[in-house]
């Protein structure tokens, strides 16, 4: 019961992540420069920016934990690509430097981006860069991320 | 040479080429 659980979280939590992920990606970006030509960003920056990426971030943790929840005694099997878990260990592997990616990079730079955290333009610029590069690293890890999630008991190899 | 990151099909491309060089290393982690 409980195995099936933490993976009905992790799949929940994990399409909010990467759906949040790919609206960011798909969505956002060519968005947000449409609007900037209309002086009609604040709306995105204000409004849905702050909200979208509140979930998104908590998402990344929830779906990390329901992950290892669910490996549980196979975690460091897992993550060590002992016989039997080498696919689910590259997918976990690839999931854990994303969120570590959502975490050390794409939150703190956002931070700055929104005025969360004071920044001076120059700050801002850079911080406008790293945000962006480390995002669009996540939607480049996140295809082979899902193909190892799904190879683990669906694709032989 | 211009990042591929820069272009969301870039990004896409770059995640499909990568998923086949990962699959072949698990590959032959798994010794297949």
């Amino acid at each position: 019961m409980l195995p099936g659980i933490y993976r009905w979280i992790h799949i929940l939590a994990g399409v909010m992540w990467i759906g949040l992920l790919y609206y960011f990606n798909f969505v956002q970006v060519a968005a947000l420069k449409a609007a900037q030509a209309d002086s009609s960003a604040a709306g995105i920056t204000k409004h849905v920016a702050p909200r979208a990426l509140l979930f998104f971030r908590w998402a990344a943790v929830a779906t990390w934990l329901a992950g290892a929840a669910l490996l549980g005694a196979n975690f460091v099997p897992a993550f060590t690509f002992q016989a039997g878990w080498e696919k689910i260990g590259m997918g976990a592997w690839l999931g854990t430097i994303m969120l570590i990616n959502v975490w050390a990079l794409i939150w703190p730079n956002q931070k700055r981006i929104l005025g969360i955290v004071q920044a001076s333009d120059a700050e801002k610029n850079k911080a406008r860069r790293v945000a962006f590069l480390a995002s669009r690293t996540n939607t480049m890890l996140s295809i082979p991320m899902l193909f190892f999630m799904v190879a683990q008991s669906h694709i032989g190899m | 040479m211009k990042n591929p990151l820069d272009s969301l099909w870039g990004t896409v491309i770059a995640g499909l080429i990568l998923t086949v060089i990962l699959y072949y290393i698990v590959k032959s982690l798994i010794g297949g």
